[in-house]
């Protein structure tokens, strides 16, 4: 460019109540023209002190606000915070308890995923995929409430087990939903994945490198879709994880380069079926037995601290707990697979259009609560 | 609607007041900010969604304030966010109406005693439906939609002051 058409940076605002910045996400985008020179993301605007919160609430208290943590996969973040409890407090759960468990959080990994394709899709303009898939995770909601009642904010994996056994019927009819919804990813597939148009968007589009991935913390499918076969339920397995058949789909550069968009749109939509061939699994071998262990209504667990991570659609979500044997927390810290993803986004953002970043934040699926907390 | 076509045939006529006729058209297009910070946003989702189909109802998803009629607070409100909410309510043409969609945006809910919350989203701007629950149903959000058509149409719109 010659230096008669240089022309001056404009900042402007993305944000905080924008239809693609998948809630209340702020970004100050600094840009020449159509390219984005920088990209500053402004963060906190759903923080609701969460982890103050738990130093106040009961040991059994605090799982409801985990729902709210990441209510897009709510069962995933109780079972991170109930595990991390039970392991400070050497507590053995029931078998089938164990199976309860993966069965209703894959069923939420697969309705999360479903969010976030058809949200990935809707940014980029095409609103029928994302028509398509509520109608699908709809299903889903039936499934879970059918089990405890709540659609959205479950509260149902509790320390020590479960809160409800399974109800009658209900292994048919997820039976019958999973056969449905094989169906559906092959239609998903034909519908975007090998669209001409959408794989325009994402392809070659804010490429993470393998290093630079694990320079910045990436985590889950983010990770994944650059080559980096990581993932917490195989590499430190964790309830009946090592017993299960499944694979880890990792990014291979499908259209274009290793670790761009798709890479990361495509491992998602792979994940959903590795997660059906789980629920299979699970369905099939699922033991009798109590659904609860016996737990006491005030449990004070023993002195120290704890850090027990699981892996839930955005990554592996920590929890961190410091004990000093009362009825509460003392500190609880929440490591969030967002929050490092938000941090990719100024470097990777540089250079691209307008539009891709909204292709960016789609991909990365970043969901502002689990974010800000 | 046989009937009604034929009486309009020979120049027919209906008796109605005018503030009936604009009510009637201002109640079935309640054009609603898109709007959500959290959990309740995924339930809006759900109602635009093809079970609940908030559409049928006139209610369509727009992504401008000065386009909307309706502000559905779909979420926890915080004191960062407390001053933007004032500002999108502002920028909103009138007749304008909120819907307050949660226990969070009806009192802060689960988060009242955090630091950073705002107690109730009727601290910064008037709302005219409060709908309970944490989220409410698809079927719950549209009643409350309901429960405001049912408050415009009793609205005396051209004697407004």
């Amino acid at each position: 460019m010659s230096a008669a058409l240089k022309t001056d940076y404009l900042t402007i605002n993305m944000g905080p109540q924008h239809p693609s910045t998948h809630g209340v996400i702020r970004f100050i985008i600094k840009t020449d023209g159509e390219i984005i020179h920088e990209c500053d993301p402004d963060i906190g605007y759903l923080h609701r002190g969460i982890e103050k919160l738990a130093e106040s609430v009961s040991w059994q208290g605090f799982v409801p606000f985990t729902d709210r943590v990441d209510y897009v996969c709510a069962m995933n973040a109780n079972l991170s915070y109930s595990m991390a409890v039970e392991k400070l407090m050497g507590l053995e759960i029931p078998q089938r308890a164990e199976y309860i468990r993966v069965i209703v959080s894959e069923l939420n990994r697969i309705s999360s995923h479903a969010i976030a394709i058809g949200a990935a899709n809707m940014d980029m303009g095409a609103f029928t995929p994302f028509v398509h898939l509520l109608r699908e995770r709809e299903h889903i909601n039936d499934l879970l409430e059918m089990i405890c009642g709540a659609r959205l904010t479950y509260n149902y994996i509790c320390i020590g087990g479960v809160n409800y056994d399974l109800p009658p019927g209900f292994k048919e009819k997820t039976l019958e939903f999973l056969d449905h919804f094989e169906v559906v990813v092959e239609q998903i597939n034909r519908l975007i994945s090998y669209n001409q148009i959408f794989i325009k968007r994402f392809a070659n589009v804010a490429v993470v490198p393998p290093e630079m991935a694990m320079q910045y913390n990436l985590v889950g499918p983010n990770l994944r879709g650059s080559g980096v076969k990581f993932d917490v339920r195989v590499a430190e397995p964790y309830s009946i994880y090592p017993e299960l058949d499944f694979d880890v789909p990792v990014g291979e550069g499908y259209e274009g380069t290793l670790g761009d968009c798709y890479d990361r749109y495509l491992v998602r939509v792979k994940e959903i079926r590795e997660s059906i061939k789980i629920i299979r699994q699970c369905l099939q071998r699922i033991p009798g037995g109590e659904h609860k262990a016996v737990v006491k209504n005030v449990i004070k667990p023993p002195k120290g601290h704890i850090y027990f991570r699981t892996e839930t659609p955005r990554g592996d979500t920590g929890y961190f707990i410091y004990s000093d044997g009362k009825t509460s927390p003392n500190r609880l810290k929440i490591r969030t697979g967002s929050f490092t993803a938000m941090s990719i986004i100024p470097e990777i953002a540089k250079g691209v259009f307008i539009a891709d970043l909204v292709a960016i934040i789609g991909s990365l699926d970043v969901v502002a609560p689990e974010l800000d907390r | 609607m046989k009937t009604l076509h034929n009486s309009f045939e020979s120049d027919g006529f209906v008796l109605t007041s005018i503030d009936h006729l604009i009510n009637l058209a201002r109640a079935n297009s309640l054009w609603y900010l898109l709007f959500s910070t959290a959990c309740c946003g995924i339930e809006l989702m759900q109602t635009g969604g093809p079970r609940a189909d908030l559409e049928r109802f006139g209610s369509a998803p727009r992504a401008v304030p000065r386009q909307a009629d309706l502000m559905l607070v779909a979420g926890t409100i915080t004191l960062k966010m407390a001053s933007r909410v004032k500002v999108l309510y502002d920028q909103m043409a009138e007749p304008r109406y909120v819907i307050s969609m949660g226990s969070c945006a009806n009192s802060g809910g689960l988060f009242q005693a955090s630091y950073s919350v705002l107690h109730g989203v009727d601290r910064v701007i008037p709302v005219d439906v409060y709908l309970p629950g944490c989220p409410p149903r698809p079927e719950a959000l549209l009643s409350a939609l309901i429960e405001l058509q049912n408050k415009v149409k009793k609205e005396k719109y051209l004697r407004k002051k």
